[in-house]
């Protein structure tokens, strides 16, 4: 088998047993990039002479028995939204088309120090906003199940990459579904972290109050490995509380005998595709034959929380935006006059159209005499969505809904209308709404296309949606499936 | 709802934004329509309803007040498209009376 096929956690195990080197990984993940990626189009930027100094590094330490961390060597890949330092970091936006930082986010720091091999940074939606990649500044990302679909998004570029085995496990940002949604798309798992439990430093902020970050993975075993690494308090992101990392590598290993699973009403309505039905609720049979006891439970609210998403996160993209002005990096356009010329200009060239659109959406919502109506109306409505979660909680240790209402859609379908596109979020936006974590990981096929399914657990219970992940896929091979490129 | 191009004029002044008339027409009604949307919200009775702005439970995360350096402070200001002397450079705001 070639060597980028393999999982994070055997391709650990084959470094310590010296049958290959991290050198030969590095290598195995850049042929398959250039064999296939003129065609999925995951990559902005290849960093191959970082890469293999890392990896050259790594061998070293290897051979002398250094038995330093489990990512020690093994490549990766990451979204163009985290910044690293020396390597340029685009958010896929034309107004950083060029932008290199001279510092780490706190994840990359961590897995630099860690030892892993960067292999590159990969497509998103500009500034990490929108469902399908197609809003990247650059180009869209294609899926690897089926070219002429949209991998999903944000994310899209780290599902499609590692979907098509480019690397070993991905890094992605999901404020309101874009780790999950991709993942579902790509027949990858991806976890949502629960909002401050990993720092988000570094990376590029979108909606504070919802942005987390967190890995895909080829399976929940080597998420549960990577989360060790990614979690934790830090100082230069005061949202992330001083609360234990768990040990999930050892915490999924645990059964789910009386495990109570919640199946949501509110998630199965009309209008959603008849197949993802289905797998969601085989799923849950499944669930229920490894002993764990399935509950019907409601969320009253759930209809509400799209709505009030669309007000929060441009009201705060209106404002994070704001910092792209054409002065202090990134994109300048200074043929004008003055000052406010530099923004104008710098801004127009800039942004995107969905980034536009949000700002604009954003700063009418926050203007003088609307806050009442819109933003704060809005935060009240998310008062009452994570109140559903919290009373669902009393009853049930997880909850498993379908990720997305269908799988993944043509590209082009759905790029002219917003609001169709902002309705695929459906299902992943409540609980980042509640700051909750969620598990995407893959659970059948519809007409040879994947279908995920999502597990949503309490603030800060990894370690319990990573265990029903990886018990699913102890029993199952659907996340062994791979695309035919 | 629907949004006037004055509205939408003034929406864009507000935020930095120059548009052509073509982006302001296809934004008029794109907005109208997310808003016409979010309409639902309002139906929502939420007197009482404590808004939620953040979810980590923290309140005034401090810490001591003493300076860190970056160590890459040239670094910072290099990235500025235009910096001299360790300063970013901007046009004058101010005109000469």
């Amino acid at each position: 088998m070639a060597l980028n096929k393999l999982t994070l956690l055997e391709a650990f195990q084959g470094l310590r047993e010296k049958k290959f080197t991290s050198k030969d990984l590095t290598d195995a993940c850049f042929a398959q990039i250039k064999s296939y990626d003129d065609k999925v189009r995951a990559f902005i930027t290849l960093n191959e002479e970082e890469a293999y100094a890392q990896a050259a590094a790594a061998d070293e330490k290897l051979a002398g028995g250094d038995s330093a961390s489990p990512l020690l060597g093994i490549p990766m890949i990451i979204k163009d939204i985290f910044c690293t330092k020396g390597l340029k970091t685009t958010s896929a936006s034309k107004i950083l088309e060029n932008y290199i930082p001279p510092f780490d986010a706190t994840a990359i720091a961590k897995l630099r120090a860690a030892g892993a091999v960067f292999l590159g940074k990969v497509n998103l939606d500009e500034f990490a906003m929108g469902g399908s990649t197609e809003n990247s500044g650059f180009f869209p990302t294609h899926n690897p199940w089926d070219l002429d679909r949209v991998p999903g998004g944000s994310s899209g570029g780290s599902a499609a990459a590692l979907s098509a085995d480019m690397g070993f496990y991905a890094l992605g940002t999901d404020t309101g579904g874009s780790i999950r949604e991709p993942a579902s798309f790509c027949n990858v798992s991806g976890l949502k972290v629960s909002y401050g439990r990993v720092s988000r430093y570094g990376v590029m902020a979108m909606t504070s109050s919802l942005d987390t970050i967190g890995p895909f993975g080829k399976t929940v075993e080597d998420i549960a490995l990577i989360m060790k690494y990614l979690a934790g308090v830090d100082p230069k992101d005061s949202t992330t509380p001083d609360i234990d990392v768990d040990d999930y590598s050892h915490e999924i290993t645990k059964d789910i005998k009386g495990l109570k699973i919640g199946l949501p009403k509110e998630y199965f309505v009309e209008g959603m595709d008849e197949r993802v039905r289905e797998i969601v609720l085989a799923a849950a049979k499944k669930y229920e034959s490894m002993g764990a006891e399935i509950i019907d439970i409601s969320l009253p609210h759930t209809d509400l929380a799209v709505a009030a998403y669309y007000i929060i996160c441009p009201s705060e993209v209106s404002s994070n935006m704001a910092r792209y002005d054409g002065i202090k990096y990134g994109l300048s356009k200074r043929e004008g006059e003055s000052l406010l010329d530099i923004y104008l200009d710098s801004r127009a060239e800039g942004f995107g159209a969905e980034v536009k659109r949000r700002i604009m959406i954003g700063t009418y919502a926050l203007s003088a005499g609307y806050y009442d109506a819109y933003y704060k109306k809005a935060m009240q409505v998310r008062t009452l969505v994570r109140q559903d979660f919290e009373k669902a909680f009393e009853q049930v240790d997880v909850i498993l809904t379908p990720v997305a209402p269908a799988p993944a859609y043509k590209l082009g379908e759905k790029i002219g209308d917003p609001l169709k596109m902002y309705l695929e979020d459906v299902f992943t936006i409540p609980a980042s709404l509640a700051g909750l974590c969620g598990l995407s990981i893959p659970a059948g096929f519809s007409e040879g296309l994947p279908v995920g399914i999502q597990l949503l657990g309490k603030r800060f219970d990894e370690k319990t949606v990573l265990r029903a992940g990886h018990q699913f896929q102890l029993v199952t091979d659907y996340h062994k499936q791979k695309p035919n490129l | 709802m629907k949004l006037t191009m004055e509205e939408v004029s003034h929406i864009a002044t507000l935020a930095r934004l120059r548009l052509s008339e073509e982006e302001k027409e296809k934004y008029r009604g794109q907005l109208s329509g997310i808003l016409d949307y979010v309409e639902k919200l309002l139906a929502v009775d939420t007197e009482n309803i404590e808004p939620t702005s953040q979810v980590t439970g923290l309140t005034n995360v401090v810490r001591e007040d003493k300076m860190i350096e970056s160590g890459i402070s040239e670094e910072l200001v290099a990235c500025a498209p235009k910096a001299a002397r360790g300063y970013v450079v901007v046009p004058k705001i101010f005109a000469n009376k």
